[in-house]
């Protein structure tokens, strides 16, 4: 079965999201997600979803109940390269994902992780 | 197919000078005539080459066919006309009387020449009706048409004015709006806008609303959207330029702007840009 690999680096797990999202490999996506951060305890998850150009309310709403059910795990979660037309669609369908921390690539939402976990 | 008879067209080339000037009397009195933006020897020489066109036209064609080869000459020349009258700012009546004004003339022509023959009159008298509805209608349709490639054309130059996104500072990018925000406008702002971002990964972007002449709940709605789309990117949004005016309006309506950062003008939010960015500012000794 299709999955979308989840990395560790240090204390931080990374997703990169290269492929279309249907909703079974979101909801395979979630639990995977929650199994590896009681697993690995770690402090921060990183979502790259710079590949990924077509949204629907469903995968709008999986990207939310990800950083949820992450941040009550006790892990910052991050959401790094949404595409404009992602940004437009979601904002849209009225789904504006309140309480996700976002960054523009990688790199800076590695920093903002690393800034976040410090600080508490 | 009716068409009119030789004799008509006989009768309306001699008696070209009068039908002129009974043309001209209707229109002025109608007050055509009296526009300063087109002059008296304009429409003299107007009304000739239309009455010789109208003439040259029936000679070939039927009346009923105003799309057909005979009349091409005279659909340009109209078409001509009803375009400059367009661009001159006249209304649709105003270019359609030009035309219509000619009917009572040629009516009189007509039952002056026909009058011990009713049934030929009235065959000719309905003929030229014709023809001149047909000439009139395609007048106005030219004119429309013309209208609208103003409109259209005017609506892209107003969309292009309104998308130009300025690059302030490393990593900070300004988008002064300009003019009423409605859904396709802001549409295409939020687009250039979002598209930047990604170009030149800049983290805070700031809108200028300084030329927005009013803020109501749907242009709020829209800066809203706006706003949360730059923020789902990652990137953080300041919306300067709020006058006391506006921000009045918005406080009455109950708009809730909470979590947006406002500014005054456009320097307090590029200060603001700047701090957050770590830069500091220092004055030259």
């Amino acid at each position: 079965m299709e999955r979308i690999p989840i990395l560790r680096m240090g204390e931080f797990l990374l997703v990169t999201i290269q492929v279309d999202m249907h909703d079974q490999l979101a909801m395979t996506l979630q639990d995977d997600l929650s199994e590896r951060i009681s697993s690995t305890g770690a402090r921060g998850v990183l979502i790259d979803i710079s590949a990924l150009d077509i949204v629907d309310s469903f995968i709008g709403r999986m990207i939310a109940t990800i950083s949820g059910l992450s941040r009550i795990m006790d892990a910052e979660t991050v959401v790094v390269g949404m595409q404009p037309a992602v940004a437009i669609t979601l904002v849209e369908l009225g789904l504006t994902l309140p309480g996700v921390i976002t960054a523009l690539d990688v790199e800076r939402g590695m920093k903002l992780l690393r800034d976040r976990v410090q600080s508490r | 197919m009716s068409a009119l008879s030789p004799r008509t067209i006989d009768v309306i080339r001699k008696n070209e000078g009068s039908l002129l000037a009974s043309w001209s009397a209707n229109l002025d009195a109608s007050g055509a005539t009296r526009d300063a933006r087109i002059g008296h020897a304009e429409f003299e020489s107007q009304t000739k080459e239309f009455l010789r066109l109208l003439v040259s036209g029936s000679a070939r064609g039927t009346v009923n066919d105003i799309a057909g080869n005979e009349w091409s000459e005279a659909r340009t020349f109209l078409e001509r006309l009803s375009r400059s009258r367009a661009l001159q700012g006249f209304d649709s009546q105003h270019t359609a009387h030009f035309i219509f004004s000619l009917k009572r003339p040629l009516f009189d022509l007509l039952q002056g020449e026909y009058g011990n023959d009713p049934a030929e009159l009235a065959t000719q008298v309905w003929a030229v009706s014709e023809l001149l509805d047909g000439l009139g209608m395609h007048t106005i349709r030219t004119f429309q048409k013309s209208r609208e490639e103003v409109i259209a054309r005017q609506q892209e130059e107003l969309l292009e004015l309104s998308t130009p996104v300025v690059k302030l500072w490393d990593g900070v990018l300004a988008l002064p709006m300009i003019g009423t925000l409605d859904s396709q406008r802001t549409q295409v702002v939020m687009e250039s806008l979002l598209q930047r971002i990604v170009e030149t990964g800049a983290e805070i972007a700031i809108i200028d609303i300084t030329g927005v002449p009013t803020v109501d709940t749907l242009v709020a709605q829209h800066l809203l959207k706006t706003v949360t789309a730059i923020r789902l990117m990652g990137a953080d949004a300041i919306i300067s330029g709020v006058r006391p005016q506006i921000a009045q309006t918005i406080v009455h309506l109950g708009l809730d702007l909470q979590g947006i950062v406002t500014k005054a003008n456009l320097a307090d939010a590029l200060a603001v840009a700047l701090k957050r960015s770590g830069f500091v500012v220092t004055k030259g000794a």
